[in-house]
Protein backbone atom coordinates (compact mmCIF):
# COMPACT_ATOMS: atom_id res chain seq x y z
CA UNK A 1 0.00 0.00 0.00
CA UNK A 2 1.52 3.70 -0.73
CA UNK A 3 1.63 6.25 1.71
CA UNK A 4 -1.46 7.89 3.12
CA UNK A 5 -2.38 11.45 1.94
CA UNK A 6 -3.73 14.44 4.06
CA UNK A 7 -7.00 15.73 2.26
CA UNK A 8 -8.86 18.09 3.25
CA UNK A 9 -12.31 18.58 0.84
CA UNK A 10 -15.06 20.86 1.13
CA UNK A 11 -18.52 18.91 -0.13
CA UNK A 12 -21.55 20.74 0.05
CA UNK A 13 -20.21 23.30 2.14
CA UNK A 14 -18.88 20.96 4.44
CA UNK A 15 -15.23 20.79 4.94
CA UNK A 16 -13.92 17.22 5.61
CA UNK A 17 -10.58 16.02 6.41
CA UNK A 18 -8.83 12.24 5.91
CA UNK A 19 -5.81 10.10 4.93
CA UNK A 20 -6.44 8.24 2.10
CA UNK A 21 -4.46 6.26 -0.90
CA UNK A 22 -3.61 8.66 -3.55
CA UNK A 23 -5.29 5.64 -5.79
CA UNK A 24 -8.81 6.24 -4.56
CA UNK A 25 -10.94 7.69 -6.67
CA UNK A 26 -13.16 10.69 -5.83
CA UNK A 27 -16.30 8.59 -6.79
CA UNK A 28 -15.11 6.00 -4.38
CA UNK A 29 -14.22 8.93 -1.74
CA UNK A 30 -17.53 10.52 -1.53
CA UNK A 31 -19.45 6.73 -1.36
CA UNK A 32 -17.23 5.05 0.90
CA UNK A 33 -15.01 7.34 3.00
CA UNK A 34 -17.86 10.42 3.18
CA UNK A 35 -20.84 7.83 2.97
CA UNK A 36 -22.55 10.23 0.22
CA UNK A 37 -23.95 7.23 -1.55
CA UNK A 38 -25.63 10.21 -4.27
CA UNK A 39 -23.01 9.94 -6.31
CA UNK A 40 -23.43 6.88 -8.54
CA UNK A 41 -20.98 4.35 -10.08
CA UNK A 42 -21.85 2.98 -13.25
CA UNK A 43 -18.88 2.61 -16.00
CA UNK A 44 -15.51 3.64 -14.25
CA UNK A 45 -14.19 4.93 -17.07
CA UNK A 46 -15.87 7.93 -18.43
CA UNK A 47 -18.32 7.05 -20.59
CA UNK A 48 -21.58 6.63 -18.68
CA UNK A 49 -21.57 10.32 -16.51
CA UNK A 50 -23.73 8.73 -13.63
CA UNK A 51 -20.95 9.76 -11.40
CA UNK A 52 -20.98 13.69 -12.53
CA UNK A 53 -19.98 16.03 -9.63
CA UNK A 54 -19.56 19.64 -9.99
CA UNK A 55 -15.50 20.63 -9.28
CA UNK A 56 -15.31 24.19 -7.98
CA UNK A 57 -18.63 24.74 -10.37
CA UNK A 58 -17.71 22.82 -13.49
CA UNK A 59 -19.35 19.45 -14.11
CA UNK A 60 -16.39 16.34 -13.94
CA UNK A 61 -16.75 12.56 -14.06
CA UNK A 62 -15.63 12.07 -10.60
CA UNK A 63 -14.38 8.47 -11.70
CA UNK A 64 -11.59 10.08 -14.09
CA UNK A 65 -10.17 12.12 -10.72
CA UNK A 66 -8.29 10.58 -7.62
CA UNK A 67 -9.59 12.26 -4.29
CA UNK A 68 -6.27 13.69 -3.25
CA UNK A 69 -6.75 16.14 -6.35
CA UNK A 70 -9.49 17.40 -5.19
CA UNK A 71 -7.25 18.61 -1.89
CA UNK A 72 -8.49 22.77 -1.10
CA UNK A 73 -11.25 22.36 -3.76
CA UNK A 74 -14.77 22.64 -3.45
CA UNK A 75 -17.27 19.61 -4.43
CA UNK A 76 -20.91 19.46 -4.88
CA UNK A 77 -22.59 15.98 -5.01
CA UNK A 78 -26.78 15.70 -5.67
CA UNK A 79 -27.00 15.52 -1.77
CA UNK A 80 -25.97 19.39 -1.90
CA UNK A 81 -28.94 20.05 -4.84
CA UNK A 82 -31.78 18.96 -2.41
CA UNK A 83 -33.75 17.10 0.14
CA UNK A 84 -36.50 14.71 0.20
CA UNK A 85 -38.42 17.70 1.38
CA UNK A 86 -37.12 20.82 -0.09
CA UNK A 87 -36.49 19.42 -3.69
CA UNK A 88 -34.04 21.66 -5.67
CA UNK A 89 -35.89 23.10 -8.38
CA UNK A 90 -35.09 20.78 -11.25
CA UNK A 91 -35.63 17.96 -9.51
CA UNK A 92 -39.28 18.88 -8.74
CA UNK A 93 -39.38 19.10 -12.26
CA UNK A 94 -38.12 15.28 -12.56
CA UNK A 95 -40.75 14.55 -10.65
CA UNK A 96 -43.15 16.85 -12.48
CA UNK A 97 -42.46 15.23 -15.85
CA UNK A 98 -41.41 11.75 -14.70
CA UNK A 99 -38.17 12.44 -15.85
CA UNK A 100 -36.83 9.27 -13.35
CA UNK A 101 -37.54 6.09 -13.94
CA UNK A 102 -34.87 3.48 -12.01
CA UNK A 103 -33.42 6.83 -11.09
CA UNK A 104 -29.56 5.46 -11.70
CA UNK A 105 -28.43 7.95 -14.07
CA UNK A 106 -30.77 10.62 -12.23
CA UNK A 107 -28.22 12.18 -10.08
CA UNK A 108 -25.53 12.55 -12.83
CA UNK A 109 -27.88 14.15 -15.28
CA UNK A 110 -28.87 16.84 -12.73
CA UNK A 111 -25.35 17.84 -11.61
CA UNK A 112 -24.70 18.09 -15.09
CA UNK A 113 -27.97 20.30 -15.82
CA UNK A 114 -26.99 22.70 -12.68
CA UNK A 115 -24.39 24.26 -14.64
CA UNK A 116 -26.31 24.45 -17.71
CA UNK A 117 -29.13 25.67 -17.22
CA UNK A 118 -27.27 29.03 -15.42
CA UNK A 119 -25.68 29.35 -18.63
CA UNK A 120 -28.48 28.79 -20.54
CA UNK A 121 -31.81 29.70 -19.82
CA UNK A 122 -33.49 29.15 -22.55
CA UNK A 123 -31.88 25.65 -24.33
CA UNK A 124 -33.78 23.93 -27.16
CA UNK A 125 -34.66 20.24 -27.23
CA UNK A 126 -31.27 20.08 -29.14
CA UNK A 127 -29.59 21.76 -27.02
CA UNK A 128 -31.13 19.75 -23.71
CA UNK A 129 -30.04 16.78 -25.93
CA UNK A 130 -26.50 17.91 -26.46
CA UNK A 131 -26.19 19.34 -23.11
CA UNK A 132 -27.29 15.53 -21.65
CA UNK A 133 -25.22 13.99 -24.51
CA UNK A 134 -22.77 12.54 -21.92
CA UNK A 135 -25.29 10.61 -19.35
CA UNK A 136 -26.24 7.51 -20.25
CA UNK A 137 -29.86 6.64 -19.15
CA UNK A 138 -31.18 2.93 -20.28
CA UNK A 139 -34.74 3.77 -19.21
CA UNK A 140 -36.34 6.89 -20.29
CA UNK A 141 -35.45 7.09 -23.72
CA UNK A 142 -34.61 10.63 -22.50
CA UNK A 143 -38.19 11.88 -24.36
CA UNK A 144 -39.43 12.82 -20.34
CA UNK A 145 -35.73 13.96 -19.00
CA UNK A 146 -35.52 16.42 -21.77
CA UNK A 147 -39.61 17.37 -21.04
CA UNK A 148 -37.85 17.81 -17.50
CA UNK A 149 -35.48 20.22 -18.40
CA UNK A 150 -37.86 22.14 -20.26
CA UNK A 151 -40.10 22.54 -17.37
CA UNK A 152 -37.21 23.11 -14.94
CA UNK A 153 -35.99 25.68 -17.55
CA UNK A 154 -39.29 27.68 -17.61
CA UNK A 155 -39.39 27.22 -14.00
CA UNK A 156 -36.01 28.80 -12.81
CA UNK A 157 -36.97 31.46 -15.32
CA UNK A 158 -39.99 32.39 -13.45
CA UNK B 1 -11.90 -1.09 -12.47
CA UNK B 2 -10.13 0.05 -9.58
CA UNK B 3 -6.43 1.49 -10.52
CA UNK B 4 -3.35 -0.11 -9.15
CA UNK B 5 -1.34 1.95 -6.21
CA UNK B 6 1.20 4.73 -7.14
CA UNK B 7 3.00 7.12 -5.64
CA UNK B 8 2.19 10.44 -5.95
CA UNK B 9 3.37 14.10 -6.37
CA UNK B 10 2.03 17.49 -6.39
CA UNK B 11 4.66 19.69 -7.49
CA UNK B 12 3.52 23.61 -8.08
CA UNK B 13 6.70 24.26 -10.35
CA UNK B 14 7.34 23.05 -14.18
CA UNK B 15 11.15 23.13 -12.33
CA UNK B 16 10.11 20.54 -9.41
CA UNK B 17 7.68 18.21 -12.28
CA UNK B 18 11.50 18.11 -14.50
CA UNK B 19 13.18 17.17 -11.20
CA UNK B 20 10.45 14.30 -10.07
CA UNK B 21 10.24 13.08 -13.85
CA UNK B 22 14.32 12.92 -14.03
CA UNK B 23 14.29 11.05 -10.75
CA UNK B 24 11.99 8.26 -11.21
CA UNK B 25 12.33 8.17 -15.75
CA UNK B 26 10.39 5.05 -16.80
CA UNK B 27 8.44 4.54 -13.47
CA UNK B 28 6.89 8.32 -13.61
CA UNK B 29 3.88 9.05 -15.99
CA UNK B 30 3.02 13.08 -15.56
CA UNK B 31 -0.91 13.48 -14.90
CA UNK B 32 -2.92 16.51 -16.66
CA UNK B 33 -6.27 16.18 -17.37
CA UNK B 34 -6.57 12.67 -17.08
CA UNK B 35 -9.18 12.15 -18.75
CA UNK B 36 -7.21 8.87 -21.24
CA UNK B 37 -4.56 8.21 -18.61
CA UNK B 38 -7.29 7.75 -15.43
CA UNK B 39 -9.32 4.91 -17.36
CA UNK B 40 -6.63 3.60 -18.48
CA UNK B 41 -5.21 3.26 -14.99
CA UNK B 42 -8.59 2.02 -14.06
CA UNK B 43 -8.49 -0.57 -16.62
CA UNK B 44 -5.32 -1.43 -15.60
CA UNK B 45 -3.75 -0.92 -19.20
CA UNK B 46 -1.20 1.07 -17.93
CA UNK B 47 0.62 0.89 -14.01
CA UNK B 48 2.39 3.84 -13.29
CA UNK B 49 4.49 3.38 -10.30
CA UNK B 50 4.57 7.31 -9.98
CA UNK B 51 2.22 9.70 -11.05
CA UNK B 52 3.54 13.55 -11.09
CA UNK B 53 0.50 15.10 -11.20
CA UNK B 54 0.50 18.91 -13.40
CA UNK B 55 -2.75 20.53 -12.20
CA UNK B 56 -1.06 22.55 -9.73
CA UNK B 57 1.25 24.13 -12.16
CA UNK B 58 -0.53 27.43 -12.98
CA UNK B 59 2.50 28.52 -14.94
CA UNK B 60 1.01 26.11 -17.80
CA UNK B 61 -1.96 27.25 -18.03
CA UNK B 62 -2.38 30.29 -20.01
CA UNK B 63 -3.27 31.40 -23.44
CA UNK B 64 -1.59 34.54 -25.03
CA UNK B 65 -0.89 36.29 -28.48
CA UNK B 66 2.32 36.31 -29.75
CA UNK B 67 3.95 39.27 -32.13
CA UNK B 68 3.73 37.46 -34.99
CA UNK B 69 -0.33 37.56 -35.13
CA UNK B 70 -0.54 33.51 -33.27
CA UNK B 71 -0.70 32.11 -29.97
CA UNK B 72 0.71 29.91 -27.50
CA UNK B 73 -1.01 27.83 -25.14
CA UNK B 74 0.18 26.41 -21.49
CA UNK B 75 0.10 22.80 -21.78
CA UNK B 76 -2.43 22.47 -18.46
CA UNK B 77 -4.70 24.65 -20.42
CA UNK B 78 -8.13 22.75 -20.19
CA UNK B 79 -10.45 22.56 -22.73
CA UNK B 80 -13.49 24.07 -21.41
CA UNK B 81 -11.06 27.39 -21.50
CA UNK B 82 -9.87 27.04 -25.31
CA UNK B 83 -13.69 26.11 -26.03
CA UNK B 84 -14.72 29.85 -24.88
CA UNK B 85 -11.70 31.95 -25.63
CA UNK B 86 -12.21 34.84 -27.80
CA UNK B 87 -8.15 34.68 -28.75
CA UNK B 88 -8.46 31.19 -29.85
CA UNK B 89 -11.89 32.06 -32.00
CA UNK B 90 -10.15 34.77 -33.63
CA UNK B 91 -6.83 33.45 -34.37
CA UNK B 92 -7.07 29.96 -34.31
CA UNK B 93 -10.90 29.01 -35.45
CA UNK B 94 -10.10 25.72 -36.80
CA UNK B 95 -9.01 24.93 -32.90
CA UNK B 96 -12.20 26.90 -31.85
CA UNK B 97 -14.25 24.42 -34.28
CA UNK B 98 -12.59 21.24 -32.84
CA UNK B 99 -13.46 21.89 -29.16
CA UNK B 100 -17.43 20.83 -29.27
CA UNK B 101 -16.56 17.58 -30.68
CA UNK B 102 -14.09 16.44 -28.27
CA UNK B 103 -15.39 14.34 -26.13
CA UNK B 104 -18.26 15.84 -23.43
CA UNK B 105 -18.79 19.23 -21.31
CA UNK B 106 -17.71 16.89 -18.30
CA UNK B 107 -14.68 15.51 -19.93
CA UNK B 108 -14.16 19.17 -21.16
CA UNK B 109 -13.86 20.71 -17.73
CA UNK B 110 -11.14 18.48 -16.58
CA UNK B 111 -8.96 17.59 -19.65
CA UNK B 112 -6.03 19.57 -21.15
CA UNK B 113 -4.57 20.86 -24.36
CA UNK B 114 -0.96 19.07 -23.45
CA UNK B 115 -2.83 16.39 -22.34
CA UNK B 116 -4.20 15.24 -25.51
CA UNK B 117 -1.26 16.13 -27.77
CA UNK B 118 1.13 14.28 -25.69
CA UNK B 119 -1.20 11.14 -25.09
CA UNK B 120 -1.51 11.04 -28.99
CA UNK B 121 -3.93 8.93 -29.89
CA UNK B 122 -4.71 8.72 -33.74
CA UNK B 123 -8.57 9.81 -32.73
CA UNK B 124 -8.16 12.81 -31.43
CA UNK B 125 -9.28 16.33 -33.22
CA UNK B 126 -6.31 18.41 -31.57
CA UNK B 127 -3.07 16.16 -32.76
CA UNK B 128 -5.17 16.05 -36.67
CA UNK B 129 -5.43 19.93 -36.28
CA UNK B 130 -2.19 21.01 -34.88
CA UNK B 131 -0.61 19.25 -37.68
CA UNK B 132 -3.36 21.21 -40.25
CA UNK B 133 -2.25 24.52 -38.70
CA UNK B 134 2.24 23.79 -38.84
CA UNK B 135 1.52 24.12 -34.78
CA UNK B 136 4.40 23.67 -32.72
CA UNK B 137 5.63 21.74 -29.34
CA UNK B 138 8.23 22.97 -26.68
CA UNK B 139 9.79 19.83 -24.81
CA UNK B 140 11.69 20.47 -21.72
CA UNK B 141 13.53 18.75 -19.33
CA UNK B 142 16.38 19.34 -16.41
CA UNK B 143 18.82 18.95 -19.62
CA UNK B 144 17.15 21.80 -21.54
CA UNK B 145 14.31 22.92 -23.96
CA UNK B 146 13.84 21.98 -27.63
CA UNK B 147 11.18 22.38 -30.11
CA UNK B 148 9.39 19.91 -32.22
CA UNK B 149 6.69 20.25 -35.34
CA UNK B 150 3.65 18.63 -34.66
CA UNK B 151 4.08 17.38 -38.10
CA UNK B 152 7.21 15.41 -36.82
CA UNK B 153 6.11 14.55 -33.34
CA UNK B 154 3.90 12.34 -33.32
CA UNK B 155 5.20 8.83 -33.93
CA UNK B 156 2.38 6.43 -33.88
CA UNK B 157 0.05 5.11 -32.31
CA UNK B 158 0.26 6.76 -28.22
CA UNK B 159 3.79 7.35 -29.31
CA UNK B 160 5.64 11.08 -29.47
CA UNK B 161 9.15 12.64 -29.44
CA UNK B 162 8.70 12.79 -25.90
CA UNK B 163 11.80 11.33 -23.38
CA UNK B 164 10.62 9.82 -19.97
CA UNK B 165 12.14 12.88 -18.46
CA UNK B 166 10.53 15.58 -20.58
CA UNK B 167 7.57 17.75 -20.25
CA UNK B 168 5.31 18.96 -23.29
CA UNK B 169 5.09 22.68 -21.63
CA UNK B 170 3.47 24.72 -25.04
CA UNK B 171 1.59 24.65 -28.18
CA UNK B 172 2.74 27.41 -30.43
CA UNK B 173 0.49 28.26 -33.48
CA UNK B 174 1.44 30.73 -36.39
CA UNK B 175 -0.56 33.50 -37.40
CA UNK B 176 -2.72 31.81 -40.66
CA UNK B 177 -1.69 33.95 -43.66
CA UNK B 178 -4.17 36.87 -45.01
CA UNK B 179 -6.67 34.37 -47.14
CA UNK B 180 -6.73 31.21 -45.72
CA UNK B 181 -9.70 29.02 -44.95
CA UNK B 182 -10.22 26.12 -42.98
CA UNK B 183 -12.71 23.37 -41.84
CA UNK B 184 -12.79 20.57 -39.70
CA UNK B 185 -15.19 17.78 -40.76
CA UNK B 186 -15.98 14.49 -38.72
CA UNK B 187 -18.47 11.71 -39.14
CA UNK B 188 -19.11 10.20 -35.43
CA UNK B 189 -22.00 8.14 -33.76
CA UNK B 190 -22.61 10.87 -31.52
CA UNK B 191 -21.26 14.09 -31.47
CA UNK B 192 -18.90 14.04 -28.76
CA UNK B 193 -17.93 9.89 -29.50
CA UNK B 194 -14.40 9.15 -30.84
CA UNK B 195 -14.67 10.31 -34.73
CA UNK B 196 -14.89 6.65 -37.40
CA UNK B 197 -13.23 9.26 -40.01
CA UNK B 198 -12.50 13.35 -39.30
CA UNK B 199 -10.54 15.45 -41.43
CA UNK B 200 -9.12 18.75 -40.59
CA UNK B 201 -8.32 21.27 -43.61
CA UNK B 202 -6.13 24.36 -43.96
CA UNK B 203 -6.34 26.20 -47.71
CA UNK B 204 -4.26 29.43 -48.71
CA UNK B 205 -4.88 31.27 -51.91
CA UNK B 206 -2.69 33.36 -53.85
CA UNK B 207 -4.60 36.87 -55.52
CA UNK B 208 -5.43 34.93 -58.42
CA UNK B 209 -7.82 32.82 -55.73
CA UNK B 210 -5.64 29.78 -56.66
CA UNK B 211 -3.92 27.36 -54.19
CA UNK B 212 -0.98 28.27 -52.80
CA UNK B 213 -0.47 25.88 -50.00
CA UNK B 214 -3.09 23.24 -48.62
CA UNK B 215 -2.57 20.85 -45.61
CA UNK B 216 -5.23 18.06 -45.30
CA UNK B 217 -4.95 15.91 -42.23
CA UNK B 218 -6.67 13.00 -41.22
CA UNK B 219 -7.66 11.32 -38.13
CA UNK B 220 -9.08 8.01 -37.01
CA UNK B 221 -7.59 6.25 -40.67
CA UNK B 222 -3.93 5.50 -39.17
CA UNK B 223 -1.56 5.06 -36.57
CA UNK B 224 -1.26 9.17 -35.83
CA UNK B 225 -2.19 11.99 -37.75
CA UNK B 226 -2.08 11.05 -41.83
CA UNK B 227 -1.01 14.49 -43.83
CA UNK B 228 -2.45 13.99 -47.59
CA UNK B 229 0.72 14.27 -49.54
CA UNK B 230 -0.97 13.21 -52.83
CA UNK B 231 -4.22 15.14 -52.30
CA UNK B 232 -2.15 18.40 -51.76
CA UNK B 233 -0.40 17.82 -54.80
CA UNK B 234 -3.71 18.03 -56.79
CA UNK B 235 -4.67 21.02 -55.65
CA UNK B 236 -1.13 22.79 -55.76
CA UNK B 237 -1.00 26.26 -57.64
CA UNK B 238 -4.43 25.12 -59.08
CA UNK B 239 -7.69 26.80 -59.13
CA UNK B 240 -9.83 24.75 -57.07
CA UNK B 241 -12.58 23.87 -59.06
CA UNK B 242 -15.51 21.46 -57.41
CA UNK B 243 -14.36 19.18 -60.32
CA UNK B 244 -10.85 19.39 -58.50
CA UNK B 245 -11.51 19.49 -55.56
CA UNK B 246 -13.21 16.00 -55.74
CA UNK B 247 -10.24 14.79 -57.53
CA UNK B 248 -8.32 15.53 -54.53
CA UNK B 249 -10.75 13.22 -52.69
CA UNK B 250 -11.00 11.31 -54.36
CA UNK B 251 -7.38 10.73 -54.34
CA UNK B 252 -6.74 11.26 -50.65
CA UNK B 253 -9.27 7.99 -50.41
CA UNK B 254 -7.07 6.33 -52.66
CA UNK B 255 -3.52 6.78 -52.02
CA UNK B 256 -2.95 8.75 -48.94
CA UNK B 257 -5.09 6.51 -46.33
CA UNK B 258 -4.15 2.55 -45.22
CA UNK B 259 -7.42 2.50 -42.67
CA UNK B 260 -8.17 -0.73 -40.57
CA UNK B 261 -11.31 -2.28 -40.46
CA UNK B 262 -13.12 -2.88 -36.56
CA UNK B 263 -16.16 -3.32 -34.74
CA UNK B 264 -17.14 0.74 -35.74
CA UNK B 265 -16.56 0.90 -39.08
CA UNK B 266 -14.81 -1.09 -42.01
CA UNK B 267 -11.74 -0.13 -43.83
CA UNK B 268 -13.97 0.14 -47.24
CA UNK B 269 -16.59 2.58 -44.83
CA UNK B 270 -13.73 4.93 -43.60
CA UNK B 271 -12.21 5.23 -47.15
CA UNK B 272 -16.12 6.20 -48.24
CA UNK B 273 -15.98 8.93 -45.23
CA UNK B 274 -12.80 10.20 -46.44
CA UNK B 275 -13.59 10.97 -50.04
CA UNK B 276 -16.79 12.60 -48.56
CA UNK B 277 -15.72 14.20 -45.98
CA UNK B 278 -12.48 15.95 -47.98
CA UNK B 279 -14.88 17.45 -50.42
CA UNK B 280 -16.78 18.68 -47.94
CA UNK B 281 -14.06 20.37 -46.19
CA UNK B 282 -11.68 21.66 -49.02
CA UNK B 283 -15.36 22.94 -50.70
CA UNK B 284 -15.76 24.92 -47.22
CA UNK B 285 -12.05 25.91 -46.67
CA UNK B 286 -12.30 27.23 -49.83
CA UNK B 287 -15.16 29.46 -49.59
CA UNK B 288 -13.95 30.83 -46.26
CA UNK B 289 -10.60 31.40 -47.64
CA UNK B 290 -12.22 33.89 -50.65
CA UNK B 291 -13.50 36.03 -47.76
Amino acid sequence: MSDLYQLSITVNDTEYQRAIEPRILLSDFLRHDLDLTGTHVGCEHGVCGACTVLFDGHPIRSCLMFAVQADGHHIQTVEGLGSPDNLHVIQKAFWDAHGVQCGFCTPGILMTLVPFLENNPDPDEAAIRQAISGNLCRCTGYQNIAEAVKLAAESMRT
Amino acid sequence: MKPPPFEYYNPTTVDEALSLLAEHGYDAKPLAGGQSLIPIMNFRLAQPAVLVDLNNISELSYIQPDEGGGLRLGAMTRHHQVEHDPLIAERAPLIFEAMPMIATSQIRSRGTFGGSIAHADPSAELVAVSVALGGRFRLRSQSGEREAAASEFFLGMFATLLEPQELLVEATFPAMPARTGWALMEVARRPHDFALVGVAAVLSLDDQDRCQDTRIVFLSVGDGPVTAHHAAEVLRGQAPTPELMRAAAETAAADDIDPSSDIHASAAYRRHLVKVLTRQALELAFERAKL
